[in-house]
């Protein structure tokens, strides 16, 4: 059954919960994104209850070491990453599966063109000193903002294996709801980074 | 029996429906992205504005509760009432909120320096 071929005719609305597998993995992935939220809820206080706190005369602080340009990009990238798969998700509902990959691949170079500029953030801070053992501020802040780009680093290879995996398979109920799930995943990352963005960069620099 | 599901053939006219139904839903979408990205402009706007902390602070996060909810509820189709077990989801999510809040609240109240 779930390798039936589909034309956009016959395809069923809400194909990625058309079976009972495609149901559980929706609300699995659900109930997993809700224990996400507990634990960044937990790197997120650590990081608010310990910024800017180290040793005695420490030279880091937030607001002189964040660069509000350089999140801005960041912020824009992710954004428009979470516009791209809504538009994979556009075609999944058309039975459109080149759209599906196309869409989802244009995903995965913006999540590069992110995870590229949180690398360079990150090298730039260890190399003026700011390392993950320099203080308490440093340690929640590297938690935090890496707990957030290992989701991203997950996110990616999930989707790439996705595409990879299914490029010869086509559009079919098996599949539908692992790309569906991806993209929940994917939004979900997105929300975690506009916390991110707002409390610790624009909140940071303000001291 | 985990992957059986009954599905029949739409006819044209519905097809034609369902597929101009997609469309405009996915131009809302995009709406929903650009005011997603106008609030995020705007959060980014005062504080480079440099007004007073006091003001910025509640402003910024309050456009991000605004605009993590416009994510859950559009990108993330919390707002359709008629996907599997929405209920079950909805209470998970917003549980996980209040819980996120003790959080920062115990955090920032019981640990000092």
């Amino acid at each position: 059954m779930e390798e039936t071929k589909f034309t956009p005719q016959t395809w069923p609305d809400k194909a990625e919960q058309a079976t009972l597998e495609g149901k559980n993995k929706f609300v699995g992935i659900w109930i997993f994104i809700c224990s996400d939220i507990t634990l960044f809820a937990s790197v997120f206080a650590t990081y608010l209850s310990l910024k800017d706190k180290g040793p005695a005369g420490m030279e880091f602080s937030a607001a002189s070491l964040f660069e509000l340009p350089l999140a801005f990009v960041m912020t824009m990238l992710l954004l428009t990453s979470s516009l791209t798969s809504v538009y994979a998700m556009y075609h999944l509902k058309n039975h459109n599966f080149k759209g599906v990959q196309i869409w989802m691949s244009i995903t995965v170079l913006l999540g590069l063109g992110f995870l590229a500029l949180e690398i360079y953030e990150f090298y730039h801070y260890v190399h003026i000193g700011f390392g993950y053992t320099q203080s308490a501020f440093s340690s929640a802040f590297f938690t935090l903002v890496g707990t957030h780009g290992l989701h991203v680093v997950i996110g990616l290879v999930w989707i790439v294996c996705l595409i990879v995996r299914n490029a010869k398979r086509g559009l079919n109920l098996y599949n539908a709801p692992k790309y569906y799930a991806a993209s929940i995943f994917w939004h979900f990352i997105d929300v975690i980074w506009v916390f991110i963005f707002t409390v610790v960069y624009l909140m940071g620099v303000l001291g | 029996m985990g992957h059986d599901t009954q599905f029949q053939a739409k006819s044209k006219k519905q097809y034609e429906y369902d597929r101009h139904h997609n469309a405009v839903h996915m131009r809302k979408q995009v709406v929903n992205f650009a005011i997603m990205i106008f609030l995020t402009f705007l959060a980014f706007a005062v504080v480079v504005a440099d007004f007073s902390a006091y003001f910025i602070k509640p402003v910024i996060l309050l456009l991000a509760g605004v605009q993590v909810v416009l994510q859950l509820y559009s990108f993330m189709h919390m707002d359709d009432k008629k996907a599997s077990h929405m209920g079950v989801i909805s209470t998970f999510v917003w549980f996980g909120a209040v819980i996120a809040f003790t959080m920062f609240l115990t955090f920032l109240t019981i640990i000092w320096w």
